[in-house]
């Protein structure tokens, strides 16, 4: 039997439903790949029999001629996503052994179109953070090491950092993805995979642990843009049970993709070139540009003046909401509690949160606390509403010059664990080029496109407008193509 | 804009989350940082903008007025951490 884990989601799809093998040899192998990975701590929980059962279902349903879009193929699952029976964490301590009695949206459709799944992927405690190091149960250690001789520890980018670790090392063929102010495309962008974040509304939040619900959206991780176009088709869709959920059909991606840009304008955002990135982004970015044109696209420079205020209003608007979602922590109904002897309700709150949140999560619940308070909600939580919308307004008016923009994912490659932990704000200026799609509920993509010196993956990012993923998906394509992105961590866990 | 930690032992209050002085003395450095990133949205000019209440323009819907779930008292107790004759319980409140 060939290495399975070496094929696609598509590939592995495909060769299901021609009989190649069976979806419990693919399930197989697999499960003794995450097994071989523990070295890396990108599961919290492992669910073999989750796998198993599902390509047995599989392997009974081809036999009868019925297959889903998704039969033969196990996927890793962010433990953002309640999976009904199996614990969900949000990688803190607060949900420790909670076990959902009901099923995220996102997950009871892949696991419908016949996915199974392998596990439940680290992250950044409730996807705060950029490089997996906020998780309360340990940090995910990315597969990819510098081209120095040296083995330090490197960050898989966050807070989908179990899940980029996980698919760049082969430990699953795709995963899910959460995304609120960067976390599937940093992460994606830092191990050599891709990832999409679609349009805000597209994927149902319900059922997925809430962090800020107006950026929050899930999208499929994998390591090639075809598949993240299939697994996009099965994870979106209507569903009444989210209020913000778009009752929009959701497209044929997959069917319809094409790295033929003919007629498309690409928008070249010149805010996006800041003080102190690294020559080698630059010259990627430039090449990404060599590679539309390549396709048939036309370049146009544009504008997005309020660029440069993006994060700041994303470090008012993602805590104050933060600070509320996560007021529900309270000891009482899920979770950790914390009695101290005597203590009474109010004691036992600040007892519980206390101890079960971490560092990170308690700093932006604290910013969140301080923006929405009496005598400051207006100067920081209304005036950063006010810029979020002449952000989005940027978008609009660059969408009269162009189709799409490109952009580079991140400012830097990924850094080693520890080097941003002391500084918040240095780990923030990560997301410094997805926040701005992020508030503007843009579907973006970050697709591997080459790289540095010390042969760590470099991404290029493509925003689209509002519901036009298949641009976005087909511009990342084309690169792709062009790409040719080969490079893959060598073994050594 | 700075916090001292009096003011951090405040915000802490108001979101349930203990604190030791010296926590609050290490909070207030940091909290202040990350209020100074924040406070340059100040110089933006949002004369005649309307705050962003949705990113995507959606509506509210209504559905009908009819019971869609229930009768799952078990399994809305089973993560609570003290569950009791079939309510969450706390501690005493009135003493």
């Amino acid at each position: 039997m060939s290495d399975l884990t070496e094929l696609t989601v598509a590939q592995l799809r495909d060769g299901f439903r021609a009989g190649k093998f069976s979806a419990r040899e693919t399930a197989d192998q697999f499960i003794k790949a995450v097994e071989a990975g523990r070295a890396l701590n990108a599961f919290i929980v492992e669910t073999p029999e989750h796998a198993i059962a599902a390509a047995e279902s599989a392997d009974r349903e081809r036999a009868s001629g019925q297959v889903g879009p998704l039969s033969g193929i196990p996927l890793g699952i962010k433990d953002l996503f309640c999976t009904q029976g199996y614990q969900t964490t949000a990688a803190s301590h607060i949900l420790e052994g909670f076990t959902p009695t009901y099923e995220s949206t996102v997950t009871a459709k892949l696991f419908a179109a016949g996915a199974g799944m392998l596990g439940k992927l680290n992250m950044d405690q409730f996807a705060m953070g950029s490089s997996n190091e906020t998780s309360a149960f340990g940090n995910v250690i990315s597969p990819w090491r510098r081209k120095d001789g040296g083995n330090t520890p490197l960050a898989p980018g966050g807070s989908s950092g179990g899940s980029s670790a996980a698919i760049a090392a082969r430990l699953v063929p795709a995963a899910t993805g959460t995304d609120t102010g960067g976390s599937i495309r940093q992460p994606a962008a830092f191990t050599g995979i891709a990832g999409i974040k679609p349009t805000y509304g597209r994927c149902s939040r319900w059922g997925i642990v809430a962090f800020a619900s107006s950026l929050d959206q899930a999208g499929p991780m994998a390591r090639d843009v075809r598949d993240c176009a299939l697994l996009l088709e099965v994870m979106s869709g209507f569903d009444p049970k989210d209020a913000t959920s778009l009752d929009a059909p959701v497209p044929n991606w997959e069917a319809s993709l094409s790295s033929k840009l003919a007629g498309k304008r690409v928008g070249i955002p010149k805010e996006y070139r800041v003080d102190g990135m690294p020559g080698e982004i630059e010259a990627l970015w430039q090449q990404g540009i060599a590679w539309m044109k390549d396709a048939g696209a036309e370049i146009v420079d544009v504008s997005l003046p309020h660029t440069k205020y993006a994060l700041p209003a994303y470090y008012i608007i993602a805590p104050a909401e933060a600070s509320s979602n996560l007021a529900r922590y309270d000891g009482v109904r899920y979770g950790r509690r914390d009695l101290p002897e005597g203590a009474g309700l109010q004691d036992m709150y600040a007892a519980t949160r206390a101890a079960g949140f971490g560092a990170e999560v308690k700093r932006r619940i604290m910013i969140g606390t301080y923006v929405l308070s009496a005598g400051y909600y207006d100067a920081y939580y209304t005036q950063a509403q006010k810029v979020r919308a002449l952000i989005a307004r940027d978008f609009q008016q660059a969408w009269e010059h162009c189709d799409l923009l490109l952009t580079p994912t991140a400012p830097s490659a990924a850094f080693a664990l520890g080097e941003k932990q002391a500084d918040p704000i240095a780990m923030y200026l990560n997301d410094v080029f997805t926040v701005p799609a992020s508030l503007a509920g843009l579907p973006a993509m970050s697709v591997p496109a080459g790289l540095d010196g010390q042969g760590l993956p470099l991404g290029l990012q493509i925003i689209g407008q509002p519901l036009d993923e298949q641009a976005v998906l087909n511009a990342g394509s084309a690169i792709e193509e062009r790409a040719g992105f080969v490079a893959r961590p060598e073994k050594w866990w | 804009m700075s916090v001292d930690s009096a003011t951090v032992r405040k915000i802490a209050s108001l979101a349930r989350i203990a604190v030791s002085d010296a926590e609050a003395e290490a909070m207030a450095p940091e909290l202040s940082k990350i209020l100074g990133l924040v406070e340059q949205l100040g110089e933006v000019d949002t004369r005649g903008v309307a705050p962003l209440a949705a990113v995507i323009p959606n509506h509210l819907r209504l559905r009908d007025d009819v019971v869609t779930d229930g009768d799952i008292r078990d399994r809305v107790l089973a993560n609570a951490p003290q569950a009791e004759h079939g309510f969450f319980a706390v501690p005493k409140v009135i003493e």
